[in-house]
């Protein structure tokens, strides 16, 4: 059996006035240390899958497995899950949120590997300063070290770098990906950027909206999987490809 | 000129418009002292009622003299600290209850609504005749005063923190007490130590009020004997006693909040 499995996922949200079908028969396998993204128009349920992944909530339909087991209320898997914004606690310092994930956990917090995962993501010594006082890109490092110092299974990235300036984001999607191959990691990426989805993962999974389902999956080739991000993009087969996603990406939304 | 000259002027400026408030803010007091001595001794204002900063100032040495003004002010100081206390912390803690069960919130909602609009002081009598006329009832009266809003004041907070918190929580298997822990009762510490600012005052009326209705000790049964006597000194002197210790106890809160609150 794959390393995740997502098995014919279904989730429909129920409010007073509608029921809304977010998500149709989701099937996915994913292999240990692949990275994927999911890409597709607004609406198509990716964050909801993500979350479901995450364990967050149970799907209306359909089950989904890590190493064989299952994920939602399970107190034993560690995931990984990296939002929009990095989310740091503003009253903790950098240390005590990058071991906050261990202290739940119950997990032996020993201070330096707040030190040598803040070197590990490229940061100074900034252990005992307070969130406020860091530049936005360093404190999504500081949120991508708070996510794995637990030593996650999983890293579900939902749109990681969309609120970072355009600089900081290609230098992030570099580090995210060295580190995750030097961990070697499982991930998923959700992304409105097919950009950043050709130049990170290994397999796209394109999605369609209302309800969401998936439409297509591009595998990337070999080339461009092995180099970095800010090289896979000026590959010359990055083009076509990002041709290729663009077109079917402009007829879903018509 | 270089930058340095320019910033030890701008510098000054600041020292000296800072000097300026100070200025005119002593001159007010000294002016409202100053105004109403004379306006009393000129007979612009009938002495017997508005009494004079003179009168006050010796009646006052006098109780501090032989001693009977302390025993008012840390009888009445006593039940206003505890009074305040006590309706922040069972403030919060209702909050809390109330946001750990969110259909007990449901179903309690119009109470609270209906409990906070009432005036909680017309409440005075059933206290005395319930727990007694005594210190009970008035550092009750000083507490059930600023419980209610309290509650719903913090509760919203604990409501509005950014669920997105919650959510790396759960990721990292946070139980429910976690959550309250690290994310829901930090986020609303501003908003505790500005309910606090609120409950300064509200205990102040809350014990008044009480010892107006009971006690035989006290600020606020001093003004209600001076006024039975027609002693006006005696009023106004409580008066100023109780601005400044309202006014101490408000600055204790804000030192408190520069302490809690590191990360602002």
């Amino acid at each position: 059996m794959s390393f995740l499995v997502v098995e014919h996922v279904s989730h429909t949200y129920f409010s007073k006035d509608a029921a809304t079908e977010a998500l149709r028969d989701i099937h996915l396998t994913i292999e240990e240390g692949e990275f994927v993204s999911f890409i597709g128009p607004s609406g198509c349920g990716k964050t909801t899958l993500l979350s479901i992944i995450a364990g967050l909530f149970q799907p209306t339909y359909g089950n989904v497995f890590i190493e064989n087991q299952q994920v939602y209320g399970n107190k034993e898997l560690s995931i990984g899950y990296m939002l929009q914004q990095d989310y740091l606690f503003p009253w903790k310092t950098i240390e005590e949120n990058i071991t906050l994930g261990l202290k739940l956990l119950n997990k032996h917090v020993d201070m330096s590997i707040a030190s040598k995962l803040l070197q590990d993501v490229g940061l100074p010594p900034v252990e005992k300063k307070y969130p406020r006082e860091l530049s936005g890109g360093m404190r999504q490092r500081v949120a991508l070290a708070r996510t794995l110092a637990v030593d996650p299974k999983i890293l579900l990235l939902d749109e990681p770098f969309s609120a970072l300036d355009y600089q900081s984001k290609l230098k992030l999607e570099d580090l995210v990906s060295k580190m995750l191959k030097q961990y070697n990691k499982t991930a998923i990426l959700v992304t409105h950027d097919i950009g950043e989805a050709i130049a990170m993962s290994d397999r796209i999974y394109l999605f369609s909206a209302r309800p969401g389902k998936i439409h297509k999956v591009f595998d990337i080739p070999e080339e461009i999987r092995t180099l970095p991000p800010f090289e896979a993009r000026s590959h010359s087969s990055y083009s076509p490809l990002f041709q290729q996603i663009w077109k079917e990406l402009e007829h879903l939304e018509h | 000129m270089n930058i340095k000259e320019l910033h030890l002027q701008y510098k000054k400026r600041l020292a000296k418009e800072k000097r300026w408030i100070k200025f005119y803010q002593l001159f007010i007091l000294v002016g409202f002292f100053v105004l109403w001595e004379m306006a009393s001794s000129k007979r612009w204002i009938d002495p017997l009622i508005f009494s004079a900063p003179s009168r006050i100032f010796k009646l006052l040495t006098n109780m501090v003299s032989d001693g009977t003004i302390f025993i008012h002010i840390n009888y009445t100081l006593f039940e206003t600290v505890l009074g305040f206390i006590l309706g922040t912390l069972i403030g919060t803690i209702l909050a809390a209850i109330l946001w750990w069960f969110p259909t007990v919130s449901k179903i309690l909602d119009p109470y609270l609504v209906v409990l906070n609009s009432m005036p909680k002081v017309a409440l005075g009598p059933i206290l005395i005749v319930a727990l007694g006329p005594g210190m009970t009832s008035i550092i009750t009266m000083g507490a059930i005063i600023s419980v209610i809003i309290s509650t719903i004041v913090i509760y919203t907070s604990f409501r509005n923190v950014d669920a997105n918190y919650l959510k790396v929580l759960q990721t990292f298997n946070a139980t429910k007490w976690q959550m309250f822990k690290e994310a829901i009762l930090p986020a609303s510490f501003p908003t505790i130590i500005s309910t606090l600012k609120v409950n300064v005052g509200l205990s102040w009326v809350g014990v008044i009020v009480g010892e107006f209705l009971v006690s035989s000790r006290g600020l606020g049964y001093l003004i209600i004997y001076g006024f039975q006597v027609f002693n006006f000194n005696l009023v106004l002197m409580s008066l100023l006693i109780i601005a400044i210790f309202a006014t101490l106890m408000y600055q204790l809160v804000e030192m408190l909040e520069k302490r809690l609150i590191k990360n602002e």
